[in-house]
């Protein structure tokens, strides 16, 4: 028995030490490797929930910073105001509008009623102007949402002992007033009405410009461009374009269509140069300027849609006696617009959120007014954010965030048309 | 003489001869002129890329010229103060290529261990789930992630090592938010070229018996290193390029130093802070900002163009 058969390495070979060593340097060698497989596994698996987690921190720290406890100090207090003595939330409008008058200037309550009359407010409406415009309440201090929520004890106490002159509110920084209100320099009243149909006209600016022309580049090369030196330079060189920095961008919007083409930027050779304006610097500019920006995006992203669309449906046509044009008219667009628009689509979420270039071809940094064309002065929602940012004052960090919000509202509905529109159109070939 | 015979009509023929119709001489004015505006659109592209070289080199040129300025001290000067007529571009770029160290240190390996994972590990269910997530992080506006840098990456470096050290607007923390901005950029680029290495290869590896990770990191890795290589370069480009996060994070005012700890202006950050003051044109102040705009746009589409190339010339292509 002790030569058993069920141990065939005694009968193997001679150097039956070797061979042992050898199997055992095997077996412990995969024990390893599976070790280490499964260690790098691990690795991997936490790098993913690394960029995971930096999304949701992202998200949350920014929803964190949109509501929470503000400490507030009035130039005048609320409760001296009245001088009846009744409290200010128990008076009637017409009570209110006394106490208005007898401390605003005349021209400040005649701007008051222009913006809406007074007989028109409600209560509520009422108390809030009286409040904003008498008392003048200041930010001192805010906190965010999680500390608000949890820590209310301590920022009670810490806001009695900085600010014992002050009120404590729980302020919800973006709400409907946020949204609705032009620019200001106090963060209780700014809003970002100005920044957000300075955003839309720009992007109409860029949707004009960049779609047709970013179209027919990616026509040209699918369907018209033979196989020609300089064809080929046009492709590696839209590849490039795609790849060069946003600010250079800027640069050549700042030289070329602010400086250079001043003239017809600013608008003063059709006449209508609006004397706010005096230079270059226009929602046509900053359009103009993101147009080319995403341009070889569009292109791009154009050539795949078309190159998908398959050869035969092209043969089919030219074979009913249809021409080029007919053809890619008729039947190569259609069936690669659904592609083309979700490129599109994409490409202006991105020239959306670009800050850097509109800040070089000059966003104004402080405009009240809404736009009233393509020669006025711009701001967008991103220009906003970044000036609200760069404030050392907490609430402007708070008003930033609410920007924020807003844009990335704006960007989700954008990327869920493209989506819908993938979805609602594609084909399979 | 039989062909010329059979093209004739024969005599006494009822059908007569169809009149001739030249359909290659036809012209179509309309086409023409829709061709046209095709070919210029096509052609825009390289006027763009003209217009930037163009102008860039005109408002350059015009700063280099100037008596104040010399291309010696502007190259190796570490100075840049343009109110005392010191233009040396050393400061800037130390930062610049401080943040981008930063940021590649963070998104290089944590982008491939992502592609990887999601490649060669990952269920489509958990694919399907993570990479739509890494697009959104992808699609995030800069000046967000400036927002974030500044808001809570620098508290949280602050929180750890101490006020003293970290300065509020600090290098570290706007490479950092701007490695999480390139991350997906390489995780998505790295992913797509992992996913193109035919299965033929894994399954040839599996067959010899190779674990999981010999095969991702010995033969599927390899086979994609010029999609790899080319993200990666493409990364940097993005990273040089980058003008919000280090606008509003790394800090105001140029610093020559190699603490990332310290604030210090990038090239993109000074472009944006000063154009976005008031500036006077034709001001040695304004031709600087095109000087450094060359410099970066000569950077970043050297960088473009070596990742082309290697697409195109180390592609392995499979059957």
């Amino acid at each position: 028995m002790t030569n058993s058969p069920s141990n065939p390495r005694n009968f193997s070979s001679p150097n039956d030490d070797d061979l042992t060593r050898k199997d055992s340097l095997f077996k412990d060698n995969l024990a390893q490797r599976h070790r280490r497989g499964i260690v790098w596994k691990v690795i991997f698996q936490i790098s993913t929930v690394i960029g995971i987690i930096a999304l949701s921190t992202l998200l949350i720290k920014i929803l964190n910073d949109t509501m929470g406890y503000a400490a507030i100090e009035y130039k005048k207090d609320p409760s001296t105001i009245s001088s009846s003595g009744l409290p200010l939330d128990e008076m009637t409008c017409s009570e209110l509008r006394v106490i208005l008058a007898e401390n605003v200037t005349k021209n400040r309550l005649r701007t008051i009623e222009r913006e809406k009359p007074m007989v028109e407010r409600s209560q509520s409406e009422c108390l809030d102007l009286v409040i904003s415009e008498v008392a003048e309440p200041t930010v001192k201090k805010t906190w965010p949402l999680f500390a608000s929520l949890f820590n209310y004890e301590e920022i009670q106490s810490i806001a009695a002992e900085e600010y014992p002159g002050g009120d404590l509110i729980f302020k919800v920084w973006l709400s409907r007033a946020f949204i609705l209100s032009p620019q200001s320099d106090d963060p209780l009243k700014a809003g970002i009405r100005t920044a957000i149909l300075g955003s839309i006209y720009i992007i109409i600016i860029v949707i004009i410009f960049a779609f047709p022309i970013g179209v027919a580049a990616a026509v040209y090369l699918e369907e018209y461009a033979s196989q020609s030196r300089i064809n080929q330079i046009i492709q590696t060189n839209i590849n490039n374009l795609a790849g060069v920095p946003s600010i250079i961008y800027g640069m050549l919007g700042l030289a070329l269509f602010v400086r250079y083409l001043e003239p017809l930027t600013s608008g003063a050779i059709f006449g209508s140069a609006d004397p706010t304006t005096a230079n270059g610097r226009t929602i046509l500019s900053a359009g103009l300027t993101l147009a080319l920006l995403i341009l070889p995006v569009v292109i791009i992203n154009g050539q795949e849609s078309i190159r998908a669309v398959p050869n035969s449906l092209r043969q089919a046509s030219y074979g009913m006696g249809a021409t080029k044009w007919q053809t890619v008219w008729s039947h190569v667009l259609p069936n690669a617009l659904p592609g083309i628009l979700t490129g599109t689509i994409l490409a202006v979420s991105r020239a959306f959120g670009e800050t850097a270039p509109l800040v070089v071809v000059g966003a104004a940094t402080f405009i009240t007014f809404d736009p009233e064309g393509i020669f006025s002065k711009f701001t967008s929602v991103p220009i906003q954010i970044y000036q609200w940012t760069a404030r050392p004052q907490d609430a402007f960090r708070n008003i930033a965030a609410a920007a924020i919000i807003v844009l990335l509202v704006l960007l989700l509905l954008l990327n869920a048309a493209a989506v819908f529109l993938r979805n609602r159109y594609s084909r399979r070939w | 003489m039989y062909e010329a015979k059979n093209t004739q009509p024969p005599a006494g023929s009822l059908i007569d001869t169809p009149p001739e119709i030249d359909i290659s001489h036809r012209s179509r004015l309309h086409e023409q002129i829709i061709q046209g505006f095709l070919i210029f659109s096509g052609v825009l592209s390289i006027f763009v890329t003209f217009g930037i070289v163009l102008f860039l080199g005109r408002e350059a040129l015009l700063f280099f010229t100037d008596p104040q300025v010399s291309l010696l001290e502007f190259f190796t000067g570490t100075v840049w103060q343009p109110q005392i007529f010191r233009f040396g571009i050393l400061p800037l770029l130390t930062s610049t290529v401080m943040t981008s160290l930063i940021a590649m240190c963070v998104a290089i390996p944590v982008g491939l261990c992502v592609a990887i994972y999601l490649s060669e590990y990952a269920s489509p269910r958990i694919r399907g789930i993570i990479k739509p997530s890494l697009e959104i992080l992808a699609g995030i506006p800069t000046v967000v992630l400036g927002f974030f840098a500044l808001t809570f990456m620098t508290p949280l470096l602050r929180s750890i090592l101490g006020n003293e050290t970290v300065q509020i607007y600090n290098m570290f923390s706007a490479g950092v938010v701007m490695g999480i901005l390139i991350l997906p950029l390489i995780s998505s680029m790295t992913e797509d070229a992992l996913h193109a290495v035919p299965n033929s290869l894994r399954e040839g590896a599996f067959g010899l018996g190779a674990t999981k990770l010999e095969v991702s990191t010995q033969i599927v890795v390899p086979a994609a290193i010029s999609g790899i290589a080319a993200a990666i370069i493409l990364g940097i480009s993005r990273a040089i390029g980058e003008a919000m996060i280090v606008a509003i994070a790394a800090g105001a005012g140029p610093n020559f130093t190699f603490n990332p700890l310290e604030a210090a202006e990038t090239m993109t950050g000074h472009i944006v802070r000063i154009s976005g003051g008031d500036i006077s044109y034709d001001s040695l102040d304004y031709n600087s900002l095109f000087a450094i705009a060359l410099v970066l746009f000569l950077f970043t589409f050297l960088l473009n163009v070596i990742s082309q190339r290697i697409i195109r010339r180390y592609r392995e292509v499979y059957e």
